[in-house]
């Protein structure tokens, strides 16, 4: 199902699409800044950042806790008003969309938030399909066959009757990703999707991932803290720390033992593995110590 | 998977329709004179074809000029309460809310007989009241609830419920205070359909009801999402900020014609919607028509054991509400600790 079949989108994504020049997304310079009382000073949670990101592409965001992921996609994503710069998908700012064109370009899978009511999974995953509803947004065919669609992208067609409170983390995951399916974006935002994953299930979802953004031509942007995930899949990476950016490139360049070990606070070990990206592992202290201490 | 289609809407929603037909027949029959069915049906349906002047005076003036306007009040009372309650569980995200629990019913109830006593010539005022008290203890008890601005749902709680007995005691003072006759203590504490309501305000009531439901039922398929968060929500394209709006306003208007014209009945909105989603699932576009007209047989049937239970003495509707309401609420709160 490829995303750009569908008459109910905008032709600025086939006129751009195949070229592959202009880039889907574009990050100009935004940045963030809170304050905790209107008249206190400004808490900067995210100096100026810049990237561009194009269609079929995956781009892992890597930074430590509180280094400003999250605040970065909730920018992206259309739903924070970055303090400047903006945040540009297919040349239209994603701030200006209204809720139901942004949510039919941009899905966005934020870490989980408990049912309050419980749904069965096809109920879920077809409120994805809820942007192109009208009046009663009563599913029509051609939403349950493109939220059986998804499921069937993710490996979980089987479980459409099943509960949602009834279904292990890692289906969950998986039902959550169809729905985002289900909405058709050009852009698929994840918020940490790896967590609470053993690392068999981190690899699939990550494999899963780089396999439909090739398939429906979709741009996906991962936040994460996998150093080793990032590597072997994204095709750019974003460094944060402490809400500044650090470095944006190929991981090849952005993984550099020093830099990655002052961001991480912590030894590590970068290698180059055989297909040329690099390979991270952790250095005991007491390796490093024996080293001669830290290098910076 | 089975989604919602139109044809399983409309059957529910008939179905539980029939089932209200016949709650308000038996309701018609039971009470300190009795009719039998046969009767009844024959005289509906003399009124439904314009032959009413035909029927005994005596008989007439029971029926239908004593049941029937109770258990209309009743039918609009029930499906307001009801409708409010799913929609405050939407907007506080919260299975345990409902507009007697939250302190709403009495602020209401405390508006209406504040109206009642500054302006008593004026009918539009109760009603007017009302819904200035429903919405200012909805933003009372919702403000109260905020934890670094978050929804925290045991705060929210005790808030309500602190509210609730707050008013309660305002509106015994404020009764005790005046020397006018405002209806009885019950009817504002307890709830009580046995004050006939002017016509207008009748009238009124329905407009309101119709309006207020309506409302809420734009935003079915909104509040589906709402409840799983408002962020998400806003990712899958719901415009939430005008979604709550409308819920907030339309769930406090319905709470506060309930109220003006039956005072405080309690647990119907959170009893209601907990039983139709037992029932028929938790999806808003069919929770709300089938909580309206639940809420109608609920009402209805809780004031006929009303009347009929202790007869020739009437209870408060509102107590047989709660004696069924109370531990339903003390169960769901258990299951959600667990």
């Amino acid at each position: 199902m490829s995303a750009s079949d569908s008459p109910t989108l905008v032709a600025g994504r086939d006129a751009i699409a195949p070229s592959g020049e202009i880039p889907r997304l574009s990050v100009e310079q935004a940045s963030y800044a809170y304050a905790h009382q209107l008249r206190s000073a400004p808490m900067f949670t995210l100096g100026a950042t810049s990237f561009q990101a194009r269609q079929r592409e995956l781009v892992a965001i890597l930074g430590p806790n509180a280094s400003g992921k999250s605040t970065l996609m909730q920018i992206i994503s259309g739903a924070l008003k970055p303090l400047s710069g903006r945040v540009l998908l297919d040349g239209v700012e994603t701030r200006r969309l209204d809720a139901r064109t942004r949510a039919q370009r941009i899905a966005f899978v934020e870490q989980q938030s408990p049912l309050v009511f419980p749904a069965t999974v096809g109920e879920y995953v077809l409120q994805g399909r809820h942007a192109y509803g009208r009046a009663l947004h009563l599913a029509t065919e051609e939403d349950v066959a493109l939220a059986m669609n998804a499921l069937s992208q993710v490996g979980a067609e089987h479980l459409a009757d099943r509960r949602m409170d009834q279904i292990s983390g890692g289906e969950k995951q998986r039902v959550i990703l169809a729905r985002a399916l289900a909405q058709q974006p050009l852009l698929l935002l994840l918020d940490e999707p790896t967590l609470h994953l053993d690392i068999g299930a981190q690899v699939d979802l990550l494999e899963r991932l780089r396999r439909l953004g090739e398939e429906n031509r979709q741009t996906v942007i991962v936040v994460t803290h996998e150093l080793g995930l990032a590597a072997e899949f994204a095709d750019q990476v974003v460094l944060l720390h402490a809400g500044k950016c650090l470095r944006v490139g190929t991981a090849a360049a952005v993984y550099q033992r020093e830099l990655l070990e002052q961001v991480f606070d912590t030894p590590l070990e970068v290698e180059t593995g055989p297909a040329g990206r690099p390979r991270v592992s952790l250095r005991s202290r007491a390796d490093r110590d024996r080293a001669g201490g830290r290098t910076m | 998977m089975k989604p919602l289609t139109l044809r399983r809407l409309l059957w529910t929603c008939g179905s539980l329709a029939a089932l209200l037909f016949v709650v308000i027949v038996l309701a018609l029959k039971l009470g300190a004179v009795p009719i039998s069915v046969t009767d009844l049906v024959m005289s509906l349906g003399r009124v439904a074809i314009g032959r009413s002047d035909r029927l005994p005076a005596d008989y007439r003036l029971i029926v239908f000029d004593l049941r029937l306007p109770r258990i209309l009040l009743g039918v609009m009372v029930g499906a307001s309460l009801s409708v409010a309650g799913a929609g405050f569980q939407a907007l506080l995200r919260n299975p345990l809310a409902d507009p007697y629990v939250l302190g709403v019913s009495s602020g209401s109830a405390t508006g209406a007989l504040i109206a009642l006593m500054v302006v008593p010539q004026f009918a539009l005022a109760t009603p007017l009241g009302a819904f200035l008290g429903a919405v200012a203890t909805i933003a009372g008890v919702y403000l109260l609830g905020l934890r670094d601005g978050n929804i925290d749902s045991t705060t929210l709680l005790l808030g309500g419920i602190i509210c609730a007995s707050f008013l309660s005691s305002i509106i015994m003072f404020l009764m005790t205070l005046s020397s006018r006759d405002l209806r009885g203590m019950p009817f504002w504490l307890m709830g009580d359909l046995s004050t006939p309501q002017p016509s207008e305000l009748q009238w009124l009531f329905f407009v309101g009801l119709i309006v207020g439901i309506g409302a809420i039922y734009t935003t079915a398929a909104d509040l589906n999402l709402l409840v799983t968060g408002e962020r998400e929500a806003a990712h899958l394209g719901v415009e939430v900020t005008r979604v709550k709006l409308v819920v907030y306003v339309a769930a406090s208007l319905l709470t506060a014609l309930a109220v003006s014209a039956s005072g405080a009945i309690g647990y119907v909105g959170l009893l209601v919607p907990h039983a139709m989603r037992f029932l028929f699932g938790s999806d808003y576009r069919l929770l709300i028509p089938t909580s309206a007209l639940g809420g109608a047989i609920a009402v209805v049937a809780a004031d006929a054991l009303a009347r009929t239970i202790a007869a020739p003495t009437e209870l408060p509707v509102g107590a047989v509400t709660a004696i069924a309401g109370a531990p339903v609420f003390i169960y769901l709160l258990r299951r959600r600790m667990r």
